[in-house]
């Protein structure tokens, strides 16, 4: 195995602070997986002919580099690989190996739960570009189909971060469970993306905020667990990651602030709730898309009692959010939580082990991280005068995974038969004509400076340029 | 297993907390329990127990009971009688003591004595009784039994491992097996497999005589072939010549062999830190990791120069002939890691040396081992000992690298662990020129070192697969992809993946369940066929095994504890 391949200059193509040029095991392992993923990102990548792109790079992890600006085409991307810098004094923070040095192997006894943690947060990372593969076509202006791009490029990067733990410290097993990440596919009938939010279609700019918003910020809170990793790779991948999910998640909030802000406008203009006629997308149907999104990314948190979540914690391989923030013994064996339950026909609560309640300890977090959305955006209506206020559906609202499963519970948590159910569920979430209104407004605005008539502009350009800024160029 | 002695029950000693370091070392000139008389054809061996000659302290061998040491001692007896005594063609196995042969395993030994410390007593003890009857089949030298007195449990099983057994008919001697009425628990070794499976007792009567703590006097015992003949005091002594050079006439050994010595084995011993520790000896190494709980065993190959060119030059060379000595290293190095390094719980078998030296040796042994007495004693004692890896209750991994030696004989090594891996290519980092690593098969892998089940250990590897064992012929070598293709490697990574894929799998090894992991290996490795050899260590002995660790037997009001006391075991009703 050695001289007769063309020799690649690793450091040049894939930018790495992983030593990659010296590491002939990992070298070897991205010299076949490679090209299968430009072959992917051919296929189930963004779908609009561009000639390139305004992108930022991560060349290094240091302030100066992770943030590199420049016109890139987009299939001469550089996914690069990084980790966060190296502490070689980081202690595993919980579970029953605290205060021990954290691993920089994979401990064999932990192989499995490892490897599939690791990909499962690298399947999703695909899938939702896959997701939003033909969203470009219909962008509300350049502005926006660069930071649609510029976060699929960031997906496809996390991939690589995924691929990069495989590769590197899980063997043949890993590589292969790196090319596996790449036949599944988003909605595929014979192989499915893992997670059930992952298959569903991203099909106008409504749903792709609104997917950064509460489906990226699932992903802020599932990096931050496994950034606790006493797996110490895994950790340091994940804290880099998340510099890159922020900006995704800015993506989501601001464009969720700019339909709101125009849709106020309009109301303002036209003084009726009525803006659909206008070309505007009416606070209902915002708020359906809100009850959506918000209900399917809860799911992703997985049962509310679990105990996957407490071995993992144990094991000292995924913590707690903030694990080192808080104040306890951080090991739980003595401690107990209350998680969600239905008991006869009535929304409660039961104790359980704390160890077993850390899935709805993290999905508690999450939730009210998303309240800082709802308040932003009621704080406009409130700028523009409008009495109307957007609001988070209750947790038990259209739950498919966990305790509230099976049960038919309103918006504003009170449980009703499923008759009550099918019959008030159109106010609550978006309907056939919802969305084919939302789909109808959409039509791409290539020129640039323009915008949209359903959305109001961005205060501010990327990287400090002008909204009127070239940040696409067409073969 | 009935000793009859009424000291109270002895504290739990050693053997339960700090089990002692145990020798294999022993020759007769040291024996404390056995002493044995070569005349003309035949051997007489007799038991004879110092009581206060137990190995460990709390106990004492009353009416020649025995332990562990008794019986390590009876391994070496054996051992030498094939080797120093090609003269010897029958063997007399009797008691040394008055109207007494042998009362089996001493039981307070048993009830001070830890799980594990039990556990690989019956495992050696019957690999010892397995070994005397693979003397009367290959060695020509025929076991009697000549019963002079009662023999009970264990007694009476070590009779059931002769081809013949006597007992002398003085209307108080008897045979008996009391474990299950007077103890708790089985004859283990080997004991109501051989009653029914060697001796043919129908089962209704089977279960009466393993019920019936007495046993059977000797009309009755010929009667229900529990013993083949029974004979008054008057005509012990010539019936027994009798039978013993009846025996020997059959013997294919020859009558004017030399014997060889079998000097005591060089073995060095060191600790070099708390973790780490190794056992040398001249033809095998190990080294013992006790934080990763593993053992790494080298087998250091022949070297070609060194084979000898002619039978009389092996028989000069006698315990130094290279595969004598590597055996006798091998089997002392497995006595010692199974008994006294319980938590190194995986062992690397690896080789190292000429392939073409193996194969030299492999010559010399394919062309003579069927006509010289000492060339076959060799190839069955590593028969033996590969057996005995087949039965240790420890995960084993052949690691197959440059500069390896798996050919033939050595193979059967890979092919005994549960997994082999096979680096792919050489180290790349290597600062030497290497070959990559090769195995090759001879005849040796088909038919020379059956397992228990009585298939060759390729048979059982592809057991229900004839086809790609059909593809199989001796001669063939295969790198790494190669035997990876045909079915003869777990694995075959190369450079790059290799250390990698070990250490994941040693460490993910090391953090399951030790039980688990015994009783896994053990039903995958004897596939297919029932043997009296299988069915004792997979049936009798499991189900041994499990009621050692019942309340029943051994919990404080348990009938193993209990016994001897003056009070009743109390026994917990319920059938599981
Ligand atoms: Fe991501
Ligand atoms: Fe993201």
């Amino acid at each position: 195995m050695t001289s007769a391949r063309p020799k690649i200059d690793f450091d040049a193509k894939i930018p790495n602070n992983v030593d990659l040029a010296s590491d002939r095991k990992l070298q070897r392992a991205l010299e076949r997986w490679q090209p299968n993923f430009l072959d992917w990102w051919g296929d189930m990548g963004p779908a609009v002919d561009t000639k390139d792109v305004y992108l930022r790079t991560a060349v290094d992890v240091g302030r100066e580099g992770w943030a590199h600006f420049d016109h890139v085409p987009m299939n001469e991307y550089r996914w690069g690989v990084f980790l966060s810098e190296h502490d070689p004094d980081r202690k595993i923070a919980f579970g029953e190996h605290k205060g021990e040095p954290v691993w920089q192997e994979v401990p064999g006894e932990y192989r499995a739960d490892l490897q599939r943690l690791i990909v499962i947060q690298g399947d999703t990372e695909p899938a939702s570009v896959e997701q939003q593969r033909f969203l470009g076509a219909t962008a509300p202006s350049l502005y926006d189909m660069r930071n649609l791009f510029q976060v699929n490029v960031e997906e496809g990067r996390h991939l690589w971060a995924m691929v990069y733990l495989l590769h590197a410290y899980f063997g043949r097993a890993g590589r292969e469970e790196a090319d596996q990440l790449l036949a599944r596919n988003s909605g595929s009938d014979d192989s499915p993306r893992i997670l059930g939010a992952f298959n569903e279609e991203t099909p106008d700019w409504l749903s792709f905020y609104m997917f950064t918003y509460f489906t990226d910020r699932d992903g802020k809170y599932q990096l931050g667990t496994l950034k606790e990793s006493g797996f110490d790779p895994l950790s340091r991948t994940c804290e880099f990651m998340l510099k890159e999910e922020a900006h995704h998640m800015f993506v989501g909030t601001t464009g969720i602030d700019r339909v709101v802000t125009r849709t106020a406008q309009l109301m303002n203009e036209h003084d009726s709730d009525e803006v659909a006629g206008a070309g505007g997308i009416p606070l209902e149907m915002i708020q359906k898309y809100i009850n959506f999104h918000y209900t399917v990314s809860l799911d992703l948190f997985g049962n509310e009692s679990s105990t996957n979540a407490a071995n993992y914690f144990t094991a000292g391989i995924k913590g707690r959010w903030q694990e080192e923030r808080r104040k306890d013994d951080h090991l739980l064996t003595d401690d107990a939580g209350a998680v969600d339950a239905v008991r006869d026909g009535q929304i409660t609560t039961t104790e359980v082990p704390a160890l077993l309640a850390l899935n709805q300890d993290l999905r508690s977090e999450y939730m009210s991280d998303c309240r800082g959305g709802l308040k932003r955006w009621n704080r406009i209506l409130e700028k523009h005068g409008i009495d109307a206020r957007l609001s988070l559906p209750h947790v038990g609202f259209n739950r498919q995974v966990g305790a509230f499963a099976g049960s038919h519970i309103t918006p504003e948590g009170k449980m009703i038969s499923a008759e009550d159910w099918k019959a008030q569920e159109s106010k609550w979430l978006p309907t056939e004509v919802d969305k084919t209104h939302v789909r109808g407004l959409m039509h791409p605005v290539l020129e640039p400076g323009k915008i949209a008539g359903w959305i109001a502009p961005p205060s501010n350009g990327i990287n400090d340029k002008p909204m009127d800024f070239e940040y696409v160029h067409f073969n | 297993m009935t000793v009859l002695e009424d000291a109270p029950a002895a504290p739990q000693a050693a053997g339960a907390d700090a089990p002692p370091q145990v020798d294999f070392d022993t020759d007769p000139t040291r024996y404390r329990h056995w002493r044995y008389e070569v005349e003309g054809e035949t051997a007489w061996v007799y038991l004879d127990v110092a009581e206060d000659g137990g190995l460990v302290p709390g106990y004492e061998l009353k009416l020649n009971s025995y332990d562990l040491g008794v019986d390590i001692e009876l391994y070496d007896l054996t051992q030498r009688l094939r080797f120093s005594h090609p003269e010897v063609r029958s063997v007399v196995l009797t008691s040394g003591k008055e109207s007494n042969f042998c009362a089996g395993a001493n039981i307070r030994m048993l009830a001070q004595s830890s799980h594990s410390w039990k556990v690989n007593f019956c495992k050696f003890t019957n690999e010892t009784r397995n070994g005397i009857e693979d003397m009367t089949a290959n060695s020509g030298q025929t076991w009697l039994a000549a019963l002079n007195g009662t023999a009970a449990g264990g007694g009476y099983e070590m009779a059931l491992a002769c081809e013949t057994i006597l007992l002398v008919n003085d209307r108080s001697s008897a045979v008996a097996l009391p474990e299950v009425p007077l103890l708790g628990v089985l004859p283990g070794t080997g004991g109501l497999t051989r009653v029914t499976d060697k001796r043919h007792v129908r089962k209704d009567r089977a279960d009466i005589f393993a019920t019936k703590s007495e046993g059977f006097q000797g009309p009755k015992a010929v009667d229900w072939k529990l013993v083949d003949e029974t004979v008054s005091r008057k005509q012990w002594d010539a019936t027994v010549r009798e039978r013993a050079a009846e025996a020997a006439a059959g013997s294919h050994r020859p009558v004017d062999g030399h014997g060889i010595s079998l000097p005591p084995l060089a073995r060095e011993v060191t600790a070099e830190s708390d973790s780490l520790a190794s056992i040398r000896y001249p033809n095998v190494r190990c080294d013992i990791d006790r934080g990763a709980r593993t053992a790494t065993i080298t087998v250091l190959g022949p070297e070609p120069h060194a084979v000898p060119e002619s039978l009389e030059r092996i028989h000069a060379l006698g315990a130094d002939f290279w595969p004598l000595a590597m055996t006798r290293e091998l089997d002392d190095l497995i006595l010692r890691l199974r008994t006294n390094e319980l938590e190194i719980g995986t062992w690397l078998i690896k080789t190292q040396g000429s392939i073409e030296g193996a194969l030299a040796f492999e010559r010399v042994i394919a062309e003579h081992s069927s006509s010289d007495w000492l060339v076959n004693e060799i190839r069955h004692y590593f028969k033996r000992t590969l057996k005995r890896l087949d039965v240790t209750s420890r995960t084993l991994i052949a690691l197959i690298e440059p500069g390896s030696c798996f050919a033939g004989a050595l193979l059967e090594l890979a092919l005994a662990c549960d997994r082999q891996y096979m680096l792919e290519g050489t180290f790349e980092d290597h600062d030497e020129e290497q070959d990559p690593a090769q195995i090759v098969l001879t005849a040796s892998n088909f038919g020379t070192f059956p397992m228990g089940n009585g298939l060759t250990r390729l048979q059982s590897r592809f057991y229900g697969d004839d086809e790609t064992l059909a593809a199989l012929e001796a001669g063939s070598r295969f790198t790494g992809a190669q035997a990876e293709e045909a079915g003869l490697v777990t694995d075959a990574p190369d450079d790059i993946d290799y250390e990698d894929e070990i250490r994941i799998l040693l460490e993910e090894r090391a953090s399951l369940s030790p039980d688990a992991l015994t009783g896994m290996e053990a039903n995958h490795r004897f596939v297919g066929p029932e043997t009296m050899e299988t069915r004792i260590f997979g049936r009798l002995t499991a189900w041994q095994n499990w009621i050692f660790i019942r309340p029943n037997a051994s919990g404080p009001e348990g009938a193993l504890r209990r016994y001897g006391t003056g009070r009743k075991a109390d026994f917990d009703q319920k059938r599981v």
